[in-house]
Order: structure tokens, then sequence, then C-alpha cells
């Protein structure tokens, strides 16, 4: 094989990526003059397509949980509909968002909310599963006991299934989010101009533009994980924490390294 | 692996050139060139089987096209021809190109003085033959060499629909002027920041328009037809506008850069492969003007049938082979 690049197989030489990678955490916070000409791209850019991005993330998630959480909290309780919550709405995960936008363009045009309700659909089945299984999985003689102290239906729903399902409920919710917020990258092909911009138009904002949306979109899913898995411990019910007083290593079980091992 | 491959192209068109020994005459002459469509039929000539191209192409419709196009005359020509054709975008194709995976692809005049030779897309000059020259010593510079220009130019232009066209009494785009405030325009998401698109608009002809929205290339279509969009930035070559009978404005002050495809070939397969090299790429992209390449491309897209099915009945339908 005739290499055109400088440097040996397969390695990129560490040098080079560590500029390319330098170049656009620069681009995050500097703006420049754009590849092809005419117009300033990152920096203080960047912010306003951040903006847009987590406006976006924001709607499609609320919609998401007003529709699956109630839904799913219904099926859940009555333990019936299992197919609907979970083989329906997974069959609803293999239809590719952006088959979603362009079916939408005929009902909704293009723009906020047709974004909004593709990338809602594609937020609803994780939650709705994990609602409708957390919910039917709180113990049977929990409910009965609630049910022979005179609770209502939905005294049972609020004060027993729904404080027993929350941990899963949040599990869902941080498995859409984080799709959501990859997933707002393909809005500007439908009116929405978010992070996912740079990504697409490599001619205006050149591969450091791309990497450096990369990044921040990386950053953006990585925050929402965590700090979702930090409110869903805080609304785990006590009953159901494993203990208390938990160090932070017990709760990341990484390995020790072995430094540490030795006295 | 050889006779699939023969068997595969018979079925488009009759080809002599499978084996050496096939060849009936000595020299290119010994084929009788049929006058048929206009176009002359191109001759095999046996000395040009020692010769073996690969053919690229980037990964969407009309690249595709051009690449089946001159990837079956030069198969004509008597050229052992492999193809490439879905490559992504063009680092990718020119990484492959340089590298040696392919040895030819089409590139457009406009993405290779931008993208490889970083010319603002401001500075782009507004003549074709010039900016093609430009790009051909770009290439050249590269150990490339890129080829004569297609007729077609593959460049952003304003449409809107014949109704909307008539209503508006438009035919220019600085005709728009005094209209551009109640109109929603449409475009892909890369024309919103450029200078040779909707800055250009701004800036050149002076216009604003009520709102920019970028959407998906096939979306602006789509938009026109639905009646969201009053004007769409689209593509001179694109399928939809003679289907649909959409209306191209002038862009009587040249603000859109000239964008022909030049098909690009590394400096040692040029030089082997000889003179018919050439005279091959200018007989069947002789009849590629943007009417063409769009009946081409609705072929493909709208009709759905494949690229390689499609480029043989354009060689066919133009003469070129049998």
């Amino acid at each position: 094989m005739i290499s055109g690049a400088t440097g040996s197989g397969f390695g990129v030489p560490l040098a080079g990526v560590v500029s390319e990678f330098s170049d656009a955490i620069e681009f995050i916070f500097r703006s420049r003059e754009s590849r092809a000409g005419g117009a300033d791209v990152g920096g203080s850019q960047m912010l306003d397509l951040l903006g847009e991005h987590l406006q976006l993330t924001l709607a499609a998630s609320l919609v998401a949980c007003l529709v699956s959480i109630p839904l799913g909290l219904w099926l859940g309780h009555i333990r019936r509909g299992s197919f609907v919550a979970i083989s329906v709405s997974n069959v609803g995960r293999a239809v590719p968002s952006l088959a979603l936008i362009a079916f939408f363009v005929a009902y909704l045009g293009v723009g906020f909310t047709n974004v909004t309700v593709a990338l809602a659909l594609l937020a609803i089945p994780p939650i709705l599963t994990n609602t409708y299984v957390g919910v039917a999985q709180v113990d049977r003689d929990s409910v009965d006991a609630a049910r022979g102290m005179g609770m209502s239906g939905l005294q049972i729903v609020r004060r027993v299934e729904l404080p027993l399902a929350l941990p899963l409920i949040f599990g869902g919710v941080k498995t859409s989010v984080v799709n959501v917020v990859a997933t707002a990258t393909i809005a500007p092909l439908a009116g929405v101009v978010t992070l996912g911009d740079p990504i697409i138009n490599v001619s205006t904002y050149g591969d450091e533009g791309r990497l450096a949306a990369a990044i921040v979109v990386a950053a953006l899913a990585v925050a929402a994980e965590l700090s979702l898995s930090a409110l869903q411990r805080a609304v785990t019910p006590t009953g159901l924490k494993l203990g208390s007083g938990r160090t932070l290593r017990e709760r990341f079980p990484f390995p020790k390294r072995r430094v540490e091992a030795t006295p | 692996m050889l006779t699939l491959l023969c068997a595969a192209l018979s079925l488009t068109f009759v080809i002599a050139a499978c084996g050496d020994d096939e060849e009936e005459g000595g020299g290119g002459q010994a084929t009788t060139p049929a006058e048929s469509g206009g176009g002359k039929e191109i001759a095999s000539n046996p000395d040009n089987g020692a010769t073996s191209i690969t053919v690229g192409s980037k990964n969407f419709t009309e690249q595709k096209l051009l690449g089946e196009i001159y990837a079956a005359g030069l198969e004509a020509a008597g050229y052992k021809v492999k193809r490439e054709l879905n490559l992504g975008d063009e680092n990718i194709a020119l990484k492959a190109l340089k590298g040696g995976q392919i040895d030819a692809y089409p590139e457009y005049t406009g993405t290779a003085l931008g993208s490889f030779f970083d010319v603002k897309a401001a500075d782009v000059p507004k003549d074709p033959a010039e900016a093609s020259t430009q790009a051909r010593e770009g290439f050249a510079k590269e150990g490339l060499t890129a080829f004569a220009p297609t007729p077609f130019t593959s460049s952003n232009e304003v449409a809107l629909t014949k109704e909307k066209a008539e209503e508006l009494g438009v035919t220019k785009i600085s005709d728009l002027a005094d209209k551009a405030a109640d109109l929603n325009l449409y475009g892909s998401p890369e024309c919103r920041q450029r200078t040779d698109c909707l800055l250009g608009l701004k800036e050149v002809y002076g216009l604003k328009f009520k709102k920019f929205t970028p959407v998906a290339l096939d979306l602006r279509h789509e938009v026109l037809k639905k009646g969201q969009a009053d004007v769409s930035i689209v593509f001179t070559t694109d399928p939809q506008i003679k289907r649909e009978g959409f209306v191209l404005l002038e862009d009587d002050k040249k603000m859109f850069p000239p964008n022909q495809s030049n098909f690009v070939v590394r400096d040692d397969i040029a030089k082997k492969a000889g003179p018919d090299l050439s005279k091959v790429i200018d007989s069947v992209q002789a009849g590629l003007n943007a009417e063409v390449m769009q009946e081409l491309s609705a072929r493909v897209d709208l009709d759905k049938k494949t690229p390689d099915v499609v480029a043989g009945e354009y060689l066919r339908e133009s003469g070129l082979v049998k």
C-alpha cells in the first residue's frame, strides 16, 4: 500500500492528535473567521448553539416524561398492557429520528415543534418501559397491605408504587436524556440550529469546529448522566438504599489501585 | 470474478472488451463509429487493456452517476475498470485517491478550491474557466491531473414554484429586492453562514428574508412543494427541478460561484492510460448539461433506478456505446 500521509502505519502521531484537540478546545472559547470566510464561528457563537441544544433537549425530555410516566404508572398499576409498554415502544426506538423528522414535515412543517416531537418519540420508550416495569414489579404484598389499610387506587399509586418505582423511572429518564442530547445534533437538518451545526457543516466550521462541538455534546451527555444519577439517588426511598454512609469508592466499584493497596 | 464482472456489465451494454482475445481488429480504428445520437461511439483499443483504473466517487447520487458514466465509458474504450463508488465526503475521496485505493474520481471546482486549497468562498473566481484552471493548478501540485470540466455546474441557485414566480413577477434574483422581507427562505444547513449562499444574498443583493430555515438537502424541495417555503436555495442539478417544474432565478450579479465537475486522476495512472483517457472523458461528459443531469438524477432518485443502469441508458441514448 502506498501511504500518502507522513508517519508510519496505523498510529496517528501523538503530537498531531494533541494539537487537533487543543485547537478544538480553543475553538470552544474563542471565536474565529469561518473556513469559507465571511462569518465568525466558535466562542460566543457556540453559546448560542448550546442554548438552543439545551432548550430542545429540555422540551423533548419534558414532553416524553409527561406522556410516558402517567401512561406507565397506569399500565403498571393495572398490571396490563406490558405488550404496549415494552414491545411497541421498543419498536418505536428502532425508527430513526431523521426518518421521523422527514415524516412529520408533512404535518408539522420544519422547525422546533417537529424536532421536539421526533426527539420525544425517541425518548418515550425507555421511560415508558422503565416506569411500567418499576410499578409492575412492586411487591404484591406491599400493594395488598396498602389496600388492606384502606388506601384508594390513586393513593396506592402515589404513596406506594411511585416511590418504589422512582429509581427505575429515573434510570429510564437518564437513558432518554442522554439519547436526546446526542440525537439533537441532527436538528440543523430540520431548521433548529443546535450543536449539530458544526458537526454537519465542516465547510464552515472546519475540522476543529466539528471536534469542538463533539466535545461539548459529549460533555453535555456526561453532565446529564451524572446530574440525573445524583437526582436518582436523592429520590430513592431510604428503605431501598443498600446501607447508608457509603463511600464513593463503594458506590463506583473501581478496582483499587495496587499502589493504594500496599500499606 | 472477472467473468462475473463481465456478465454484470453486459446486462447494461454490449461490450467487446471482456477479454482481449475477443477483439477483432488491431487498432482503435477497427470499430466502426456509429453516428446515432449525435455522439461518436467510443472505440475500444486493446492496448488500453493493460491499464487498470479504479474509479471512485463520493456518496451521493450525482457523484455515483458520474462515476458510473466515466467507468462505463472507460470500459468501452478497453480499459480495465474497477468501481469504488461510495466514498463519503471529499476528504475521504482525496485521501483514497492519494493513497492509491482509487485512481480517479470526479470533484467539483468549488469544493476543491474551498476544501482542499483553502480558498475563501468570496475569492473563488466567478469565471468558470478561471476557477477550473485554478483548481487544476492546485491538483497538479498534489500530483493529480484534473481533466476538462463538465458542461454542467452544480451550484446553488434560488428556486421557487412556477405559480409563486408568476405571482411575484420575478425572473432574476435582484427582482426579489422589495419582496424578500415577506418571504420564507429555506436552504441547506451550510448555506446559513456562507458568503456564497445566504450571506451573499444579504451582502451582494441586499436581500433580507423574513426567516431563513436550514433543512436537509432533500427537504429543500419538499418545503417548496408543500408551500412552507416561498423560496428555497437548491442545486442547479437537483432532479426535482425539472419534474416539479420549479423556476430557477437568474443570478444576475453572479454571486453563486461556478462549480463544474472535474475528473481527477493520479498522475501515474493518467500517464499510463495514454491519450485515449482524455478523449473518453471529453466524449462522455460532452452531453452533460444541467438539464441532462437533472433528468439522470431524477431517474435514480425519483424513478428508483440504480446509477449503473441510468449511466448505461445515458451512454446508449447519446450513442456513445451500443
